[in-house]
């Protein structure tokens, strides 16, 4: 594979407060293009405020967000709904409309957004929908969709939007155990394409598999990071395996309670 | 027993006729109370912390003050003062639609706070502005949910529209109390009203519920109840 070191994505020293605590502190990262880092770390690390962050759904308090190097003034409304047309985001809990049909939901940013016309738009979306396997579900209702294709709406939703990096924010955490592989598939394939990633995860496995780096975060900060076969080495004695293990050990837990 | 029918069928029409104008106050008082009440809801939700206070003390004032009191207020003292020439029909509409407005908004206020947080922040995601976001995302599921409460502020409002004959709008309660003191069958005429009333009551809501029908979403009529 060859990579080009064209940073995509970068965050400088991202500082955010949050009734009085501190969640976020000095928190800098960029991403290459084609690159797939995935953000692990116990519940309230803050790896969900990170990615709000970083397309500033949660305004920074201090730290700068550049999108293929050019500096994003957080201010200015006009460039933060441009600049987040460039990050597509995807929700631990989906947030599709309820109202539109799944190729409504695809369609409609690029009808209201981007001023294209009805039927180019539907068709865009109809292509969408097909890359994530969902092409014969087009008219259904989110309500109508189970968990994993609930998900997988919200991507092609994302993609139809040409987006330069998609953030993921625990895409699999509110998925039935059975529905976690047809996300992760879709994922892989995106990943297997080229596409620029940040994804907060705890699918050890995927990341492991994937991941071109493992950020590792704990109290607002990313206190390690390195490529999943460095950090997770099993001599490596780092905080990083020190987590998967009792997180993969709690897994185990819980297959031998309910069985 | 022949007089009484041919008394009742000679007034029916200029009673229906009654019925008429109480259907347009009502049409205009709801129309004026949903372009209010709507707005209403959106400022006292999404605006600045000052709108929401005026938006606030508007509701105080039209749920806090009886209709009477401000069909009065405004015909004889306020658009007087302000020399202007209000008829009587138009001040009641005003009147009925600006306390409608009060109650309207908070049945929008109440559909629209129902929604998920993460509805308005996947449209903001998308790069849509709060206004895109507002207008294609919230306000048609938020419609959605208002109207099983905006049936009641239809029924409330219809039957409160019978305070307006206290200003000679010539609508249902007027012309059947005129009926009934000329020919001194109050029980039949009021009866009468009250069976109009009813009428219009079913008719409207019906008329409504089939619009909740229609709007209903897929995937969520399992919850109810045909």
């Amino acid at each position: 594979m060859s990579k080009t070191q064209e940073t995509v994505l970068c965050l400088e020293g991202i500082r955010k407060d949050l009734g009085g605590r501190r969640i976020l502190d000095q928190v800098s990262l960029s991403l290459c293009k084609g690159e797939l880092k995935v953000l692990i770390g116990p519940s309230g690390a803050g790896k969900s405020t990170l990615l709000q962050c970083a397309n500033c759904l949660v305004r920074p308090d201090q730290g700068e967000i550049f999108l293929d190097g050019v500096r994003l003034d957080q201010r200015s409304g006009l460039e933060l709904r441009l600049f987040r047309q460039h990050v597509g985001m995807i929700f631990q809990d989906f947030n599709l409309f309820d109202h539109l049909t799944a190729l409504g939901n695809v369609s409609i940013a690029l009808e209201k957004v981007r001023g294209v016309s009805k039927a180019a738009a539907r068709e865009r979306g109809q292509a969408e929908l097909a890359r994530v396997g969902l092409g014969n579900l087009a008219s259904l209702y989110p309500a109508e969709l189970s968990g994993g294709q609930k998900q997988r709406v919200a991507i092609a939703r994302a993609l139809a939007m040409d987006p330069r990096v998609i953030l993921l924010d625990e895409p699999t955490s509110a998925l039935d155990p059975e529905l976690v592989g047809e996300v992760l598939a879709v994922i892989r394939d995106l990943a297997d394409g080229g596409m620029t990633m940040l994804m907060a995860t705890h699918q050890m496995d995927f990341a492991r598999a994937l991941a071109s780096e493992i950020l590792f975060m704990e109290n607002g900060r990313i206190i390690e990071q390195g490529a999943p076969e460095t950090l997770l080495h099993p001599a490596a004695g780092t905080r990083t395996l020190d987590f998967c293990t009792r997180l993969s050990m709690e897994l185990e837990g819980r297959k031998t309670d309910t069985q | 027993m022949w007089e009484y029918l041919s008394s009742l069928a000679g007034e029916l029409p200029y009673i229906l006729q009654g019925s008429l104008t109480t259907l347009l106050v009502v049409f205009f008082a709801l129309g004026l109370g949903l372009i209010f009440g709507l707005p209403l809801a959106l400022g006292q939700i999404y605006g600045p912390l000052a709108l929401n206070r005026l938006v606030r003390i508007y509701v105080w004032f039209f749920r806090g003050t009886p209709i009477l009191v401000l069909l009065y207020l405004f015909y004889f003292g306020l658009f007087i003062a302000l020399n202007l020439d209000v008829s009587a029909f138009a001040s009641s509409c005003i009147v009925l639609g600006l306390t409608s407005a009060a109650y309207q908004s908070q049945i929008f206020r109440g559909a629209l706070e129902s929604l998920p947080h993460g509805q308005l922040k996947a449209a903001r995601a998308l790069g849509m502005s709060d206004t895109e976001g507002i207008r294609h995302i919230i306000l048609p599921q938020a419609l959605r949910l208002s109207i099983p409460g905006w049936s009641n502020e239809y029924s409330i409002l219809l039957k409160d529209s019978a305070l307006v004959h206290v200003l000679g709008v010539p609508e249902l309660m007027a012309r059947s109390h005129y009926v009934a003191s000329r020919t001194t069958w109050h029980f039949t005429y009021y009866i009468l009203a009250g069976i109009l009333y009813l009428i219009i009551t079913v008719l409207g809501l019906r008329l409504l519920r089939s619009l909740e029908t229609k709007t209903r979403l897929p995937g969520y009529a399992a919850l109810s109840h045909e």
